[in-house]
C-alpha cells in the first residue's frame, strides 16, 4: 500500500539543474546510529529554564516582564527591537525568576530571564499535538500576502534552527533590490552523528512542506526544492509524499561533508556559485533549514510563536542516545540526565555537531534556539595523533570546498602575516573542519585560521 | 541532578576547538611508513641483482641518516622525531639512487648532506625547499665525480654479472649500443641500484598512487612529457634503436618520477602546480639525456623544479569557491 502510494505520487519532473554534489570536501564517519531511529520524544518540562536575550545573530532582545511576574505558555517574555533580533517567548507556564548571567555554548556571557515552571504544563502527546500534530494546509497560500507571513515569522521569534540562529524574518521577506527566484530548505544535515533534522523529515514532513510553500510564497520564489543527502532515503520519501502535487522538489544530493553548508547546497542543486562574501541572494536564491519551516508553518497557520525545537543527544559517550522536543532553555544537565546520563567513557560535550560544534565545559548550559543536537564523544571518538609538521601533502587543499590553501592561511596566522592571509582569500573560510579533519600532521588549522580571521577583522576595525 | 553534573563535570569533559574528530588513519608517519612499503619491490630486485653490494649502500645509508638525523637534531635542541620515519625514507631512497661499488664513505657523506644540508639549515622536515636525497646525492656526485660519474659504475673485478658492463644509457651514448627492452625493464642491467627495474618502480609507484601517498599528476605528467618527447624524437628518426621505451625504462626515470619528484614538501600543492611541476621535471630530464654531458638528469631535473616550486605555488594559487 505505502509503496504504491509513492509510486503514484512521485512523478520524475525535470531534475535540478545542480550536479547534485560540489568540489572538494570530505568523508568523516557519519555514525547517526546512534538516535537514527529513535522517534522524537518530548521531554517532561523542567523545573526551571534559562533563556538567554541574546541566542540569535544580531541584537540582544528587551525584557517585558519582571521577577516575580506570572507568564503563560507562548507570551512573549522578550522583544527584538531592533531589525536583526528575535522575541522570545515563554515555553512553560510559571513564574519569572530572577534575571541570571548565562554562557551560551559559543562561550559568550549573555543576561538570560529564568523562568521557573509554575502550576498545570501541557506535556507529551497533547504538547506534541500542539506544536506539530494536526493537518498542514498545502494549498491556497497564493491567497496570503507575503507580508502577512513576514509579520507572523517576526512575531513568533523564529531563527534559523540548523545553527546559524539568524533572524529568519530577516530572510523571509518580498524584496524589490534583490529579486528571489528559488527558494531552498535545507535538509542535507551533513554533519556527521545528528539526527535532528532526519527525524522531522521523518516525523513531520507536512509541517515541512507547509513551511515551504509558506517561506516561498513570503519571497516571492517561483521553485522551492528540499535538498536531501541520500544517505536518508527514507526522508527522502517521505517528503515526496507530502510534497506531492504541491509543487516542492526534492533534491537528492551526494553524502558528503559539507553538503549542507548555504553555499554547497546552492552549487549542488543549482550549479550557482554565490559570490566570494556575498549572499544567496545575490544569485536569487534564499535558504533556510526544515526545522526552520516547520517553525514558520506553525508560526503562520495556528500563530504559535517559536518555544520548543527538537534535538539530537547523541554520541558515543551518552547512555541512552535520543531525539528529543525540548523547551528553549533548558540546561544540558537536565537533557542529559533525561537521557540516562554520561558514561565513562565520555570525553567531551559538544553542543552541535562534532565538526563545527561547540565543546562546553559545563552542563549548566542552556539549550538555545540554534542549538541542534549535544554530541558526547568518548575519548575514542576524538583520538587524535600528536602535533607534528605540515609536509604540504596537500590533503587540505583537496579537501577545502571552499578551494583554498588551509595550510598556507594557517602558516599566515602563526606568522601574523595578514597581507598574505587576506592574498589567501582567509575570510572566505567557514570553519568547517575539512582541513583539520584529514590532516595528517593533526595541525589545528582551524583554530589557527580562525585567530587569523580575528586578526584581520581587528585591523579592519582600526 | 546537581550533583550528577558536578561530579561528571569535573570527572569527564575536555574542551577544545572544532572539528572535535580527526582522520587518524592518515598521518605522517602511516604516510611515511607507505613509501618505505613501497619501496620493497625496488629493494629486493636491487638486493637480488646486486647482492651484498645492494645491501651495503642501503643499510650505510639509512644509518648515517638516521645518526645524522639525530645529530642535527640535538645541535638545534629539537626533539628527536626518528618516528616520523622521514630520516629513513630519506636513507633508503639516497642508498638506492648509488651505484652498487661506490665506496663506503660516499653513503655516509651524502647521508650528512641530504639531512644536513638538505633538510636541517632549512628548518627541518616540512620546510626544505629540495629534495634531501637529491641534495646529498648531487654533493657527492660533483665531489666525488670519477666514482659517482658513468664510469663509477663498473667494476669489472665484481661476480656480478650486470656490475662488469656499462649503464644502458651509458653504453648507447658511447658505444650505439641499444639494450634488450625485456632486460631494461625486468632490472637486468647495471644502473643505481634502485633503479634498475621498471617493473619493481611501477609496482611500488602504483602502491603510492592507490594509497594516495604520492600524487598522480606528477608521476602522469612526467611520464606523459617524456612519452611526448621521446616520441617525438621516434618519428623523426624511426630507424633509431633507442626508442620511447628505451627512455621510459632506462635510468632512473621511473624511479624518479615515483618516488623521488613526489616528493610532497618539495613538489607544488595544488593539482595544476602538480602538473606542472611533472612536465617540468620530464622537460629537464630529456634535455639533460639528449644534449648535456651527463647521460642521466633525473636528479638535477627534480631538484631544478624543487627550486621552482614556491614559485608555482603562486602561480596556481587556487581559485577561491565564488571567486573570478
Amino acid at each position: 500500500m505505502r509503496l504504491q502510494q509513492v509510486f503514484t505520487s512521485y512523478r520524475p519532473t525535470k531534475p535540478p539543474p545542480g550536479p547534485g554534489t560540489f568540489p572538494h570536501g570530505v568523508h568523516p564517519p557519519e555514525r547517526k546510529d546512534f538516535s537514527l531511529d529513535a522517534p522524537i520524544e518530548v521531554v517532561p518540562p523542567p523545573k526551571t529554564l534559562k533563556l538567554p536575550l541574546l541566542q540569535h545573530v544580531g541584537q540582544p532582545c528587551t525584557p517585558l516582564v519582571k521577577p516575580k511576574q506570572q507568564v503563560a505558555f507562548g507570551d512573549m517574555i522578550a522583544r527584538g527591537e531592533a531589525f536583526i533580533s528575535a522575541s522570545l517567548h515563554a515555553p512553560l507556564n510559571g513564574v519569572i525568576g530572577k534575571t541570571a548571567m548565562t554562557t551560551l555554548p559559543n562561550g559568550r556571557h549573555v543576561e538570560a530571564i529564568v523562568l521557573n515552571g509554575e502550576g498545570e504544563q501541557i506535556t507529551g502527546q497533547a504538547l506534541w499535538d500542539d506544536i506539530f500534530g494536526g493537518e498542514w494546509p498545502k494549498k491556497q497560500y497564493q491567497a496570503i500576502e507575503p507580508q502577512v507571513v513576514s509579520d507572523a515569522i517576526h512575531a513568533a521569534g523564529i531563527v534559523g534552527l540548523g545553527g546559524a540562529a539568524f533572524p529568519t524574518h530577516v530572510k523571509i521577506l518580498p524584496s524589490d533590490k534583490k529579486p528571489i527566484h528559488t527558494l531552498i530548505v535545507n535538509g542535507c544535515e551533513c554533519e556527521p552523528y545528528l539526527t535532528t533534522d532526519y527525524r522531522m523529515m521523518v516525523e513531520i514532513p507536512d509541517a515541512i512542506v507547509s513551511g515551504a510553500l509558506l517561506a516561498s510564497r513570503a519571497v516571492g520564489a517561483s521553485r522551492t526544492f528540499i535538498g536531501v543527502e541520500s544517505n536518508k532515503l527514507e526522508a527522502v520519501e517521505a517528503l515526496r509524499l507530502a510534497a506531492a502535487g504541491a509543487g516542492i522538489q526534492i533534491a537528492v544530493l551526494k553524502t558528503k561533508y559539507p553538503q549542507g553548508s548555504e553555499k554547497h547546497l546552492i552549487k549542488g542543486i543549482l550549479n550557482r556559485e554565490v559570490p566570494l562574501g556575498g549572499l544567496p541572494a545575490d544569485v536569487g536564491v534564499t535558504m533556510t533549514n526544515v526545522a526552520t519551516v516547520a517553525a514558520v508553518a506553525r508560526a503562520v497557520v495556528r500563530r504559535k510563536p517559536l518555544t520548543h525545537r527538537v534535538i539530537s543527544v547523541t554520541g558515543g559517550g551518552i547512555v541512552k542516545p535520543k531525539n528529543l522536543l525540548v523547551p528553549i532553555g533548558i540546561s544540558m544537565a537536565d537533557i542529559i540526565e533525561y537521557c540516562g546520563g554520561l558514561k565513562k567513557t565520555a570525553a567531551r560535550i559538544v553542543a552541535g555537531g562534532p565538526m563545527m560544534g561547540f565543546a562546553v565545559s559545563s552542563l549548566d548550559r542552556p539549550i538555545t534556539k540554534g542549538t541542534s543536537g549535544i554530541t558526547v564523544l568518548s575519548h575514542e571518538e576524538i583520538k587524535k595523533e600528536t602535533e607534528t609538521v605540515c609536509v604540504r601533502c596537500g590533503r587540505c587543499v583537496d579537501a577545502c570546498p571552499m578551494n583554498l590553501v588551509p595550510t598556507k592561511l594557517a602558516m599566515a596566522s602563526r606568522l601574523k602575516d595578514l597581507n598574505l592571509a587576506r592574498q589567501y582569500s582567509i575570510m572566505a573560510c567557514f570553519e568547517c573542519g575539512s582541513c583539520a579533519y584529514v590532516c595528517p600532521a593533526a595541525l589545528p588549522l582551524v583554530q589557527l585560521i580562525r585567530s587569523g580571521k580575528a586578526m584581520v577583522v581587528r585591523e579592519g576595525k582600526k | 541532578m546537581a550533583d550528577l553534573s558536578q561530579q561528571k563535570t569535573e570527572a569527564v569533559i575536555h574542551v577544545a576547538p572544532s572539528p572535535h574528530i580527526f582522520n587518524i588513519e592518515t598521518t605522517t608517519r602511516s604516510m611515511m611508513r607507505d613509501v618505505l612499503i613501497a619501496l620493497l619491490p625496488v629493494l629486493f630486485t636491487a638486493l637480488y641483482i646486486f647482492r651484498w653490494s645492494a645491501a651495503k649502500q642501503i643499510v650505510i645509508c639509512l644509518a648515517a641518516c638516521l645518526a645524522g638525523e639525530a645529530l642535527f637534531t640535538r645541535m638545534r635542541q629539537r626533539p628527536l622525531a626518528l618516528w616520523d620515519l622521514s630520516a629513513a625514507v630519506t636513507g633508503v631512497i639516497l642508498g638506492l639512487s648509488l651505484p652498487a661499488p661506490a665506496p663506503w664513505y660516499i653513503g655516509i657523506i651524502a647521508s650528512f648532506v641530504a639531512v644536513g644540508i638538505g633538510k636541517m639549515v632549512f628548518g627541518g622536515l616540512g620546510m626544505n625547499i629540495f629534495n634531501p636525497a637529491m641534495v646529498g646525492r648531487a654533493f657527492v656526485m660533483i665531489a666525488f665525480a670519477e666514482k659517482m660519474a658513468a664510469g663509477g659504475y663498473v667494476d669489472p673485478d665484481r661476480a656480478v654479472d650486470v656490475m662488469t658492463q656499462a649503464t644502458p644509457l651509458t653504453a648507447f651514448r658511447q658505444a650505439g649500443m641499444p639494450i634488450e627492452l625485456s632486460d631494461l625493464f625486468w632490472g637486468l642491467s647495471n644502473g643505481s641500484i634502485g633503479e634498475i627495474s621498471a617493473a619493481a618502480c611501477l609496482i611500488g609507484g602504483g602502491y603510492l598512487l592507490v594509497r594516495r601517498v604520492a600524487s598522480w599528476q606528477i608521476p602522469a605528467a612526467v611520464l606523459a612529457t617524456v612519452f611526448v618527447l621521446a616520441g617525438g624524437a621516434n618519428l623523426m628518426n624511426l630507424n633509431s634503436s633507442w626508442t620511447v621505451w628505451h627512455h621510459f625504462f632506462s635510468g632512473a626515470l621511473l624511479f624518479g618520477a615515483f618516488f623521488i619528484a613526489t616528493d610532497p614538501v618539495t613538489s607544488p600543492l595544488t593539482g595544476r602546480g602538480k602538473w606542472i611541476f611533472g612536465i617540468g621535471v620530464g622537460v629537464l630530464v630529456m634535455l639533460i639525456r639528449t644534449f648535456s654531458g651527463y647521460p642521466e638528469g633525473v636528479m638535477f631535473a627534480v631538484l631544478l623544479m624543487n627550486a621552482c616550486t614556491p614559485l608555482i605555488n603562486r602561480w596556481t594559487r587556487p581559485r577561491p569557491f565564488g571567486s573570478w
